[in-house]
């Protein structure tokens, strides 16, 4: 065993933090009021190679592991939630599943300009009417002659404001058991009939782009689907599988800066003669705070290193996802409770964490859909 | 163009030094490059990206330094070259590794080294200015401007907020001041390349040098920390008599009459 990150690793985790520090945190607070996403760092972000980190060079990534992309979410959910949120979906959701279940071709027209920062890309799934229940997916797609005809809608759709295409869920067909054949098709945000509506006002992560989908009879040459026609639906649960990783990263981050702020704030807050640091209510709170982050976080190393050994990690991603988004929302709301009046004042900040995190409880599978998965894995 | 970056490992600057033992303790501490070595490196880049060359940065240190060195190659630096005298020498001070550089560049023939004006642990500014001494070789610190045409350099110097304007040539010496460039970030790319690019591990042996060659001329008598700030003291009374107690305070108390 060893506990220890790789110079890469390290330099990786220094140089994100730096720019994350400089380029994101002073502007986070301006996002999450005007719900801004913000373009220009993406830009940036991409010219650093951060959004090919766990892509090979041939495919314009920087040929880095799981674990180095972990951490690159990690800090920048530090500096913001809601950046660190479209940062996760567009590797994760929009660039992963073509790199996984894409054609050569597929991934030199679609992956490369992703992992080299250029473009960015969405993953259509949930529909107002299949969220946890992803197998209820109602959107349709007709071959007719060498034209996938897509209907339907997509809601929640992080990134597709900003992406030059989507990679949509639709029902094929029906399985000789009577079941919807679900399939993956890559659908240009361009294409006539397809329209995206970004006008969700949210809770968090608001500096994130969520966008409505609607399909009318959109028309893409067969060769935009993705993977194997049959599996679109383990593909996705694949590839959701590797989401939950960055989602339990990014919630370690966002816990770490709440953390990060009440610890100060303690140190800082004189009541009854001395700082309120001194008083064991809340030094029991920072132990339990500091205690959980560091659980979380090593959860989150160790469903990363599996996925990069190529061993199950199914079980290991859901345990991170589920722990960190739990323990990340209550350090969340204690670092208020810390703050006392002060934290529920906009302007300390961490009001903000509490509301970014809550997504993470929901987004990717649900906490309940979580223990689902888990219970499956334990043969439940 | 032959380009050399004389680069120090220090201490995070949001670090807290704790005192242990007489020495300052590195337990658990952040360390980075010297920010002042980050301006010299990206200069270097720069003027290499521009006339062509290579880009050799080199640090006297122990191993630990390598996280820094390839930092510097991931920024773009073409190779490293570290100088470990963990070995051989205990207590080293600005003479020490003065000596180490000059001997390992004065077979170099380099056209330009550039150095931090100062390294942020120390402090004392010195280095730089003994390798241009020891290497026969012109040397302008602190740094803001430089411009190379062929063997001419026009260098702008920082004088405590004003500007020396000097014309120089080449080979030289420079140390570089904050307003120098604004240091790149290493890129992903950067970083994983960085790996695969040449960092050469050298001892006192290799230089020729034996631990006498480089022994100290100066010895730390003791370490401490500065005082704690104390609370002010506001006099009170009448303005003669606050006067008549300052001074008097000046002279019992802060002794500085």
């Amino acid at each position: 065993m060893n506990f220890e990150l790789t110079k890469e690793q390290q330099m990786i985790k220094e140089m994100v933090r730096d720019f994350a520090e400089k380029e994101i945190k002073p502007h986070a607070a301006e996002w999450d009021e005007t719900a801004a996403f913000p373009i220009e760092t993406f830009k940036k972000m991409g010219e650093l190679g951060l959004l090919g980190i766990p892509f090979p060079e041939e495919y314009g990534g920087s040929g880095g592991d799981t674990i180095s992309y972990a951490i690159a979410v990690e800090e920048i959910g530090r500096a913001c939630g809601g950046t660190g949120l479209s940062y996760a979906a567009a590797i994760s959701l929009g660039a992963s599943p073509i790199y996984y279940f894409g054609t050569e071709e597929q991934k030199q027209k679609w992956l490369v300009p992703m992992a080299k920062g250029e473009t960015l890309g969405a993953f259509g799934l949930t529909e107002p009417n299949a969220g946890s229940d992803a197998g209820g997916t109602r959107t349709r797609a007709v071959l007719d002659g060498d034209e996938y005809v897509i209907n339907g809608e997509k809601c929640w759709i992080t990134n597709a404001g900003y992406a030059r295409q989507v990679i949509v869920t639709a029902v094929t067909g029906k399985d000789e058991n009577g079941k919807n054949i679900i399939s993956a098709i890559i659908v240009p945000t361009d294409a006539p009939g397809f329209t995206i509506n970004c006008n969700y006002d949210k809770m968090g992560v608001r500096a994130s782009n969520t966008c409505e989908l609607v399909l009318e009879d959109v028309r893409v040459p067969k060769e935009n689907l993705l993977g194997d026609p049959k599996k679109g639906f383990k593909q996705f649960l694949y590839t959701l599988d590797g989401g939950r990783i960055s989602i339990a990263a990014l919630a370690v981050g966002i816990a770490q800066a709440a953390f990060e702020k009440a610890l100060q704030y303690s140190k800082e807050r004189m009541q009854f003669g001395q700082s309120i640091s001194k008083f064991q209510a809340i030094q029991f709170k920072l132990a339990d705070m500091a205690m959980q982050i560091e659980l979380a976080r090593n959860m989150v190393y160790k469903a990363a290193w599996l996925k990069d050994n190529n061993k199950p990690f199914t079980k290991e991603a859901s345990f991170a996802k589920l722990f960190a988004s739990e323990m990340g929302f209550q350090i969340c709301n204690q670092a208020i409770q810390i703050h006392g009046g002060y934290g529920y004042m906009k302007e300390y900040e961490v009001e903000r964490h509490l509301r970014d995190i809550k997504l993470m409880e929901i987004g990717e599978g649900t906490s309940e859909v979580q223990r689902i998965v888990i219970a499956r894995q334990l043969g439940c | 163009m032959n380009i050399f970056v004389l680069m120090k490992r220090t201490f995070d600057t949001e670090e807290k030094i704790v005192i242990q033992n007489g020495k300052v303790s590195e337990e658990g501490a952040e360390f980075i490059i010297n920010p002042y070595d980050e301006y010299a490196i990206e200069e270097a880049i720069q003027v290499r990206d521009k006339h062509g060359g290579e880009v050799t940065v080199v640090t006297v240190g122990n191993e630990d330094a390598e996280k820094e060195l390839r930092t510097a190659l991931a920024m773009g630096a073409d190779k490293a070259v570290l100088i470990n005298i963990e070995d051989d020498v205990e207590d080293g001070d600005q003479y020490t590794t003065a000596k180490v550089l000059a001997e390992y560049l004065k077979d170099k023939e380099a056209d330009l080294i550039l150095a931090g004006n100062v390294a942020i642990d120390g402090g004392s500014g010195q280095v730089g200015p003994r390798v241009a001494e020891l290497l026969g070789i012109p040397y302008v610190t602190t740094i803001t401007k430089l411009e190379i045409d062929g063997t001419n350099v026009k260098v702008v110097r920082d004088v405590e907020g004003d500007e020396e304007i000097i014309e120089t040539s080449l080979p030289l010496l420079v140390t570089a001041q904050q307003g120098l460039n604004e240091p790149r970030y290493p890129s992903l790319p950067g970083i994983m390349k960085a790996k695969k690019k040449p960092l050469e591990e050298l001892e006192l042996d290799d230089l020729d040098l034996d631990e006498d060659d480089v022994e100290a001329k100066t010895k730390t008598i003791e370490i401490f920390l500065p005082p704690k700030k104390e609370a002010g003291k506001i006099l009170q009374g009448d303005i003669a008599d606050q006067v008549k107690e300052l001074v008097s305070l000046l002279h019992t108390e802060a002794k500085v009459i």
